[in-house]
């Protein structure tokens, strides 16, 4: 079926202009003021450039994002991948309640999670309070940065393995079982490894969203020189400066990063049909 | 997403559930202990905050002339930015969809490139290209037209930032339906604009509408984009969401959660918008 409509010719009208006002539109929004980061850049040179992007307060920070990403994005496989299972497979009070929560991180705006985070882990905060009896700084640490892109890169996780884990044919597992398998063999040997590609497409998902996030941390982090500045800050701190090139350098380098993990992204899905079919 | 079709759902909802009673129970409490650390504390806070010196200053803080203008300029943005890019949404899904052209795919995923994009970065593009320090910018300024540090910037940011929302709503669900009825259409003697209104439109206005809502969110509580390019000016370009981090900044931690709970109010509005329009498409494909 696909190959015939394929083979079709275009008749209907209106190609040229809905193609002509989309490549304009994506032009004048999105193409031309990102290639600004590159043309604002390549008039540094090759040595300013690479004293800007591995300043130690630069490096630093690309450091902090990246290992704050990834710690947070591995918890949200976890919390993730139970989320789903437990709404597409079980029945209890509450679960409709839950599934549309999901969606809050992307619905709630990043600097009001931002705020809630630091006041509810701040010393005089409900969750402050415990985490200071145990002596367990969480307010201006990494730890805190983890738990607000934990919260920010979750829903990516679940509605990535909901729809995967709802075609899951429940006959393959009745036939491990009959076949003598049991239930954690059946999960660890049939059921993850089905659900693996979608699960590392809602993780780089994830990743990729929590590497430039900013309104959600910069409250929770403190930002402190070295310490706890994401990448994102020093962007920001470098255009406080008006140092417009340098803020260019950092920025490229990010959206290098970003754009390769789209385009690793684009594999992952790609191999996920090939290994559906 | 809007998934063309759910039977599946309904039956894996009612099949017998094979892991034993224990495992199931501490599965979901564990999902239930995740969502009181991650969702329902935050929440709560938020309004444990706004109302805690009463329900006399939570109004005074949500009605002082900076709230008011700042839900204001939220607003405008939300009201410029939805339409635009719902226009291109319909328009690069019609493009898309409708037609077999070379490079369809690298299209496809530059749509997508904003989501890719930190929205720190996605201000300061602007910055770097109309900013009053450039040259275009410059010359724009000479001619009296200010775009960074003023409303305009908030608005082409937030474009931006939302640009692949509607598009990408719709293009799977246009993929999903065949061209044949528009084809149709066409031999029987309508136009253009008649096939777009009376047929694929009515077909996609759900997708559409859902497309909407999730820009629409994104729109109000966009954060980092519109802090690099807004400069921040009480009463002029401050966004609801900036306004919060200006108050929370100055410790006024009260007003600074009572304008934040409007946020919550509307992301949790979102939340409902977005379950009952899937509920309500996935009845709608079930009859069809």
């Amino acid at each position: 079926m696909s190959i015939v409509k394929n083979k079709k010719r275009n008749i209907l009208p209106g190609f040229g202009l809905s193609m002509g006002y989309t490549v304009f539109y994506l032009s004048a929004i999105v193409i031309v003021p990102l290639s600004m980061v590159f043309f604002n850049t390549v008039p540094m040179g090759w040595e300013p450039f690479m004293q800007a992007v591995t300043a130690p307060r630069v490096l630093a920070a690309y450091r902090l994002s990246f290992s704050t990403a990834f710690f947070a994005s591995l918890f949200d496989a976890v919390a993730g991948l139970l989320t789903a299972w437990v709404i597409v497979r079980y029945r209890f009070p509450g679960k409709a309640i839950l599934d549309a929560l999901v969606d809050l991180p992307f619905a709630l705006p990043t600097a009001v999670a931002g705020i809630c985070f630091a006041t509810l882990y701040s010393p005089a905060g409900w969750l402050g309070e415990i985490s200071a009896k145990w002596n367990l700084q969480i307010i201006n640490t990494p730890t805190g940065i983890v738990l607000a892109l934990i919260f920010i890169g979750f829903p990516f996780v679940v509605r990535t393995l909901q729809p995967v884990l709802e075609e899951l044919e429940v006959e393959i597992e009745e036939s491990a079982h009959s076949l003598g398998a049991t239930r954690w063999q059946t999960f660890r040997r049939i059921i993850l490894p089905h659900l693996f590609p979608a699960l590392l497409t809602g993780v780089t998902l994830a990743f990729a969203r929590s590497i430039g996030e900013y309104g959600s941390v910069i409250f929770i982090a403190g930002n402190l020189p070295m310490k706890t500045e994401i990448a994102p800050l020093m962007i920001m701190s470098k255009l406080d400066q008006f140092d417009y090139a340098g803020a260019s350098a950092v920025a490229l380098v990010l959206l290098l990063i970003s754009f390769s993990m789209l385009l690793a992204l684009n594999a992952i899905q790609e191999w996920q049909q090939k290994a559906y079919r | 997403m809007l998934k063309p079709e759910t039977s599946t759902t309904t039956t894996a909802v009612k099949r017998r559930v094979s892991d034993p009673l224990w495992v199931r129970i501490v599965l979901i409490s564990l999902t239930f202990l995740f969502f009181v650390f991650f969702i329902f504390l935050p929440l709560g806070m938020v309004f444990a905050q706004a109302f805690q010196k009463g329900w006399a200053f939570y109004l005074e803080c949500i009605t002082e002339p900076y709230a008011i203008k700042a839900l204001q300029l939220t607003l405008t943005t939300v009201a410029i930015v939805v339409p635009l890019n719902a226009l291109f949404g319909l328009s690069a899904a019609w493009a898309i969809t409708k037609f077999n052209f070379r490079g369809k795919a690298t299209l496809k995923t530059l749509l997508d490139l904003p989501f890719a994009v930190s929205p720190v970065i996605a201000g300061l593009i602007f910055v770097l290209l109309v900013g009053s320090r450039t040259p275009f910018g410059g010359w724009l300024g000479e001619h009296g037209i200010k775009i960074i540090f003023s409303t305009p910037g908030i608005i082409i940011a937030t474009l931006f930032v939302t640009f692949p929302f509607i598009a990408r709503e719709l293009i799977p669900l246009m993929e999903a339906q065949s061209r044949d009825e528009e084809e149709a259409a066409l031999t029987l003697g309508a136009k253009g604009w008649q096939i777009f209104s009376k047929i694929t439109l009515p077909n996609i206005r759900w997708g559409l509408l859902y497309g909407m809502i999730l820009c629409s969110a994104r729109s109000i509580g966009e954060f980092g984009a519109v802090s690099v390019v807004s400069g921040h000016i009480r009463g002029q370009t401050n966004t609801v969401p900036l306004h919060v981090e200006i108050l929370y900044s100055e410790y006024n931690f009260t007003a600074s959660f009572a304008v934040a709970s409007i946020l919550v109010f509307l992301a949790l509005l979102t939340v409902v918008g977005k379950v009952s329009l899937e509920k309500h498409f996935q009845k709608h494909s079930l009859e069809n």
